[in-house]
C-alpha cells in the first residue's frame, strides 16, 4: 500500500483494461469510456511519482489537473462528434462509419 | 467495545481495509465499464471506477485532486456521456454483435502490452529525489498556478474555450445542413 510499485501496477492494470475496451468495443461511446479509463491510469501514475519520487509535491498535482482539463475538452469534442455522426449515419457503430474508406 | 476487539482495530488495519475497498471500486467499476454490452451499465461502471480512483488519490496524499476528480469526471464527463447516449443511441433497437476475432485480438494486444510494461516497471530502479519538499497544501497549488505555471494555465483555459465552441458548432450548426443534404440524397 505504501510503495511506488503497487500504484504503478494498479495504474498499469487500469490502463490495459481501458486499452482492451478501446480495441474491442464497436460503439463510439464505449470507446470514449475506455479512453477515460486510460487517462485516469495516467493520472494515477502522475500522482504516484509525485508522492514517492518528486522533489516538489505540487508539480505532479498540477500536471494531473492539466490532464483533467484536457480530458474534459476531449470528452466535449468527442461527444459532439458522436452526435454529428449519429445524425448523419443513424448509428454510432464505428464499423458502419466507413464512408471515407477508399 | 470489548478490549479484545479494540486491539484488532488499529489504524493500519483500517487503512488496509479501506485500500482494499478502494481497489474493489476501481477494478469492479472498470470491468463494468468495459465488459457489458449495455452502454448505460458502462457509464455506471465508469462513474464507480472514477470514485475509486479519487479514493486512490486520497491515499496518494492529494485530497484536492480527489475532489476535482469527482467534480470533473463523475459530475461533468459521466453526465455528458449520459446525455450523449440519450440523444444518440436507441437503446431498444439493436445491441451490436461482437466479433470473436476482434475480442481475441484486443485481448492479446492488451495482455502483451501489460506484460511488457510490467517488465519495465519491475526492471527500473526508481530513485527518489534527494531533497523532497513537504508542502502539500492547496494554497501552494494555487500560488504556483498563477506564477510558475501561469502560461500553461491560460493555455488550458484557451483550449477548453476553443473545444467547447467547436463542440457546439459540430453538434448544432453544421449537422442541420448535413441532415438536409442527406434527405435530398435519400
Amino acid at each position: 500500500m505504501d510503495s511506488l510499485n503497487t500504484y504503478l501496477f494498479i495504474a498499469l492494470l487500469l490502463f490495459c483494461l481501458g486499452l482492451f475496451g478501446l480495441l474491442q468495443r464497436r460503439s463510439l461511446i464505449g470507446m470514449l469510456i475506455s479512453v477515460e479509463l486510460m487517462l485516469n491510469a495516467a493520472n494515477i501514475n502522475f500522482l504516484a511519482f509525485n508522492r514517492f519520487l518528486s522533489p516538489d509535491p505540487a508539480t505532479g498535482q498540477i500536471m494531473a489537473l492539466f490532464v483533467m482539463g484536457i480530458a474534459a475538452a476531449e470528452a466535449a469534442i468527442a461527444l459532439s462528434l458522436i452526435l454529428a455522426l449519429f445524425r448523419r449515419m443513424r448509428s454510432i457503430d464505428i464499423e458502419k462509419a466507413r464512408e471515407l474508406k477508399g | 467495545m470489548t478490549p479484545a476487539i479494540a486491539q484488532y482495530i488499529r489504524p493500519e488495519v483500517v487503512a488496509y481495509i479501506a485500500f482494499g475497498l478502494t481497489l474493489i471500486l476501481v477494478f469492479g467499476g472498470a470491468l463494468l465499464a468495459v465488459l457489458p454490452k449495455n452502454i448505460i451499465h458502462n457509464v455506471f461502471g465508469l462513474a464507480t471506477s472514477l470514485v475509486g480512483v479519487a479514493g486512490l488519490f486520497i491515499f496518494l496524499g492529494s485530497e484536492f485532486l480527489a475532489m476535482m476528480e469527482i467534480l470533473i469526471y463523475v459530475g461533468a464527463i459521466c453526465i455528458a456521456i449520459v446525455f450523449a447516449i440519450m440523444l444518440s443511441q436507441p437503446m431498444h433497437l439493436q445491441l451490436p454483435r461482437r466479433y470473436r476475432p476482434k475480442m481475441i485480438f484486443s485481448f492479446v494486444v492488451a495482455v502483451s502490452i501489460f506484460f511488457s510494461f510490467l517488465g519495465i516497471v519491475t526492471a527500473t530502479h526508481w530513485e527518489p529525489a534527494l531533497v523532497r519538499g513537504g508542502n502539500w497544501g492547496v494554497a501552494r497549488l494555487g500560488r504556483l498556478l498563477f506564477t510558475r505555471y501561469e502560461l500553461l494555465f491560460e493555455l488550458i483555459s484557451l483550449v477548453l474555450l476553443v473545444a467547447i465552441m467547436g463542440a457546439i458548432i459540430t453538434a448544432a450548426a453544421l449537422t442541420g445542413e448535413d441532415d438536409r443534404s442527406g434527405d435530398k440524397e435519400a
